[in-house]
């Protein structure tokens, strides 16, 4: 079977992610992805009966068999990327990311072999050396000239790992020559993508249904929900064919950003810019997440990015660019209470509610309650100044909300949640107050600061 | 002469006082290991509690019990109160015990400050236990307590700093203890190259710890600063720099991991060749292995860091140190093998932890193996092979070694027989329990299920479901530990246990040439004869 992987993983970019195995493996792998599943989900009786009346190939096979089947396919890892019991290393979609999964077939099946030596040896010493076999004990303990071999026979190894190790490590570190950039900021808890070359910049958070479905005693099943926690409202649009280069920063504490698929992750951290780079072939959507705890959502800020046809990411942009234009007009409407409060209510839910709580009551000694609040029942100005410049653990939210939102939500806060002062305020005022506010240039010093 | 000898007569009169007081004031070696040891058990179990909380929540997909707040500081403390609560100490416990007793000494070097230690060490972790009660709730950052996120806990950081620094203080006045212990204390003919293994690897790991608590002490501290001074260290808005706390913090905690592993390669090379029946294979080579492990921790520490954008220098740099390190490992591991190799084995429940102990943590080597690649690393950083990965190398590692402990020495601390049919049935549920927890973590990681997220996305469900089973068994086979300890100390099964306890034992340590148990007072003149069979 080791033989048949390595030879897998040479064959260049175009593999499969299947093994072709023999017919005999194919039965034994397909059957053992079957007892997996009926062994291990207690709870799935339909599953059983799935197991029971779905035999392969018609042949009986025994428990024993059965048994065996999962445990090499435990033992050897093969790849099941798209089972529920994924068991290996993603391969991903891109160079980098399959350079990265040889370099991790590599290693492990050095370990592989190298536990089989070890535990092999030690497990022939427990049964045949036992006291209870009448095995008595040699009294040796020393020998210069085998502690000598088992030094440098793993110096050895290590340095035939370090090799390709250190080839891909250059690889990843080459960011030159990229055809475009793109800036990635990460936020407690949401994703800002900023394209460097033309413009476009939106923010990146949890979708709504996989938001709804995850507050405790939701009620909601996470297993009806489409792609549950790995799924955004506005994913990050890619060009297929082109590199590209990421720049990383964070607006307040460390996240990082990582999909599997593009074979990296890269921390996001305040003050800092971080690079990586991709090349993706082939169109397709794929899911990531935030790896570095980053406070409560942590686990809630997920990472889509779809990557499209040159020309397909074109018509995109352009859409992009023309929704933009319909904010800003939205933004110069006259806007009714009724209009702002609905608004306000969905702004409300997607953007405050994870700290304020749903009800606006928060909580106690991290974040403070909308219902009631001095600051929220207080003058109108004040509260927008502090939501616009923000506050501590309050992000800015000047920059993230657009006009219209950040109008809606003010209004909606001093209207519902158990509050009732009675006023609102126009988009437009929001418009007029950050044309008066000098724009944040703070992450371009810090790239020449890092450079430098 | 004759007055040397009466005054010595005179010594052995001297009983522990009586009652609550005895654990209270007491200097005795014997007593504040015992305080040690009970200390850590107590923490293990309530590490252990809040680990179940943890893997009770991710046993399916959704938020069932706790609010992802509580669940990061479920995550934050159980690290915390395992590491400095329940594996530091109960090292510190066997340290206290068995190195007077390894070597020959009638006490530890410094008695009074080995009272003031443990009684530092427990507010230390009362402090830190507190802070679940506290406004905003105990510390959710991890136990690396990273800026700028640490720096938005509630009320509860400045006692989470606090408990840090005694908890340090207090690790400092052990480590001194032992190591004026070791180079004063030893019995003539004791030369260094003659002591124990547990005893060399715990002089190495004394120095480590001196080195390296006043540096996480220092890095807390500015942290203190940071939030109620003023202070900029680590905060770019201010100039200063959030990754030069996780510098700081894993110069710390890369020795401090190996603080943990180094006295559990101690006692197994002390446990191991009783069982063989045969002396240890390697004995310089294993002192040689272990100072290199301690010197190799001190340079490999942004292994820990090698997605916070690094230059590329600094990448391999940290990928080739940290290789090194597989080597005085693996000799580690080939030793033990060929300890084993043509002996007389038998598997009573000491050797069969220590056994389990070499294979499950040479697993959680080579995952380290794995891991020191650093572009491979880009991938399983932070994830739940790392989860896997650590955790393969302290629970069956540390804690089984530290239960092989227990059962090794329980006949001579208590002079009572522990039951062996417990001890082999609470082996057997460890042993497997503990792979059905971790082992599918390996898989779920390189899936691509990031750590420390109280919700998973629904493809990680099985896996997780499975690692939660695993996790409530092994959980609750640690209750039969607890019992087999009780048990023993009451009068376990009744057998009278030798001197020796184990076939031999006396030709591989002092400690079995005493009485069990050994009086209170103990080598108040020094042995004659030194056991060389372990060299």
């Amino acid at each position: 079977m080791a033989i048949l992987i390595l030879r897998e993983s040479s064959s260049g970019l175009e593999r499969h992610h299947r093994i072709e195995l023999p017919d005999l493996f194919e039965m034994i792998f397909e059957y053992g992805k079957k007892y997996l599943r009926f062994a291990l989900n207690i709870k799935n009786h339909n599953r059983i009966q799935e197991f029971l009346t779905t035999q392969p190939g018609g042949c009986s096979v025994k428990k024993t068999k059965q048994l065996f089947a999962c445990l090499t396919l435990m033992a050897f890892g093969l790849g099941t990327a798209q089972a529920e019991y994924a068991l290996n290393l993603v391969q991903g979609v891109t160079q980098l990311s399959n350079d990265v999964y040889d370099l991790h077939m590599l290693i492990l099946w050095i370990c592989v072999f190298i536990g089989i030596a070890v535990f092999g040896t030690m497990f022939y010493s427990i049964y045949y050396h036992r006291k209870s076999r009448g095995h008595v004990a040699a009294q040796f303990h020393e020998s210069t000239k085998i502690e000598i071999l088992w030094t440098i026979i793993p110096t050895m190894i290590l340095v035939g790992m370090a090799i390709p190790a250190t080839k891909t490590m250059l690889e990843l570190d080459d960011i030159q020559n990229s055809d475009m950039s793109i800036k990635v900021t990460g936020w407690q808890w949401k994703w800002e993508y900023e394209y460097l070359d033309n413009g476009v910049h939106f923010f990146s958070s949890l979708d709504e249904a996989s938001n709804r479905a995850r507050q405790v005693g939701s009620g909601i099943d996470p297993k009806t929900v489409p792609h549950y926690l790995l799924n955004v409202d506005n994913p990050l649009v890619i060009p297929t064919k082109k590199k590209i280069r990421f720049l990383f920063t964070a607006a307040d504490v460390i996240h990082s950003w990582w999909v599997p698929d593009l074979g990296w992750k890269k921390d996001t951290i305040p003050g800092f810019i971080n690079e990586a780079w991709t090349y993706v072939d082939k169109p397709g959507t794929y899911r990531g997440q935030c790896t570095e705890l980053c406070g409560k959502d942590h686990g809630f800020m997920p990472i889509v990015v779809v990557a499209m046809e040159e020309a397909d990411y074109n018509a995109w942009v352009a859409e992009q660019k023309a929704k933009a234009e319909v904010n800003k007009s939205l933004a110069e409407k006259e806007w009714s209470t009724d209009e702002l409060m609905a608004k306000g209510e969905s702004v409300y839910t997607n953007n405050c509610a994870s700290c304020h709580m749903p009800d606006g009551t928060g909580m106690a000694g991290t974040f403070p309650a909308i219902s009631g609040s001095p600051v929220v029942t207080g003058d109108i100005n004040a509260q927008i100044d502090l939501m616009y410049n923000g506050k501590g653990m309050m992000p800015a939210f000047g920059q993230m909300l657009s006009e219209v939102d950040f109008a809606a939500v003010v209004t909606y806060t001093r209207n519902a949640l158990g509050n009732s002062v009675g006023d609102s305020v126009q988009p437009s005022a929001i418009k007029s107050l950050k044309s008066s506010m000098p724009e944040q240039e703070d992450d371009e010093d810090d790239e020449d600061e890092d450079e430098g | 002469m004759s007055a040397v000898v009466a005054e010595h007569d005179e010594h052995h009169d001297h009983g522990p006082e009586k009652g609550l007081l005895r654990w209270i004031i007491t200097t005795n070696h014997k007593d504040i290991g015992t305080l040690y040891l009970v200390f850590s058990l107590v923490m293990f179990f309530v590490g252990g509690a809040m680990a179940l909380i943890i893997r009770a929540e991710l046993f399916e997909p959704g938020l069932q019990f706790v609010e992802p707040q509580f669940f990061n500081s479920m995550t934050t403390m159980h690290a915390l109160i395992m590491v400095f609560g329940a594996v530091m100490p109960a090292f510190v416990g066997l340290a206290n015990w068995m190195i007077p007793l390894m070597i020959g000494a009638p006490d530890m070097a410094l008695p009074r400050m080995n009272n003031m230690s443990f009684w530092m060490l427990v507010a230390g972790a009362l402090l830190l236990a507190s802070t679940l009660f506290m406004e905003g709730g105990a510390p959710a950052s991890g136990w690396t307590l990273y800026p700028p996120l640490v720096l938005q806990t509630g009320s509860a950081l400045p006692f989470a700093i606090f408990s840090v620094h005694l908890l340090g203080i207090s690790s400092i006045m052990g480590s001194i203890n032992i190591i004026a212990t070791i180079f004063n204390m030893r019995a003539p003919g004791m030369t260094l190259m003659k002591m124990p293994l547990f005893v060399w690897t715990w002089l190495i790991t004394g120095f480590l710890l001196i080195a390296i608590m006043p540096v996480f002490a220092g890095a807390v501290t500015m942290l203190l600063t940071d939030r109620f001074f003023g202070t900029s260290f680590f905060d770019a808005a201010g100039g200063g720099d959030p990754v030069l706390y996780q510098h700081i913090f894993w110069f710390f905690g890369h020795p401090e991991v190996y603080v943990m592993i180094l006295p559990t390669f101690g006692v197994a090379s002390t446990i191991i060749p009783v069982f063989a029946r045969k002396p240890l294979f390697g004995y310089s080579s294993m002192v040689y292995a272990t100072a290199s492990i301690a010197f190799l921790s001190f340079i490999v520490w942004s292994h820990h860091m090698f997605t916070v954008g690094m230059p590329v220098a600094g990448e391999l740099y940290f990928m080739y140190a940290t290789m090194l390190i597989a080597i005085p490992t693996g000799v580690k591991v080939f030793n033990w093998t060929a300890t084993m190799w043509k002996g007389a084995l038998t598997f009573e429940t000491p050797m069969l932890f220590s056994i389990a102990f070499v294979v499950l943590f040479t697993i959680g080597g080579f995952t380290g193996l794995m891991m020191s690649v650093a572009p491979s690393d880009f991938q399983y950083h932070d994830t739940y092979f790392i989860v896997a990965h650590f955790h393969y190398t302290l629970v069956p590692a540390s804690i089984f070694i530290l239960m092989a402990a227990g059962y090794y020495w329980l006949p001579k601390w208590t002079g009572h027989m522990y039951d062996e049919r417990i001890g082999k049935l609470h082996f057997w549920l460890s042993v497997i329990s503990v792979n059905v927890l971790f082992f599918p973590q390996h898989f779920l990681g390189l899936a691509g299920m990031p750590r420390r997220i109280p919700d998973y996305a629904v493809q990680f469900a099985d896996w997780n479901m499975v690692s939660s089973i695993g996790a409530f068994i092994f959980g609750f086979s640690q209750l039969l530990f607890l019992y087999v300890v009780i048990k023993t100390i009451k009068g376990g099964t009744g057998e009278k246990v030798s001197d020796e306890v184990w076939e031999d034992a006396a030709k591989h340590g002092l400690e079995w040439t005493l009485p069990s148990p050994p009086p209170y007072h103990t080598f108040t003149t020094p042995p004659a004869v030194i056991p060389t069979e372990h060299i």
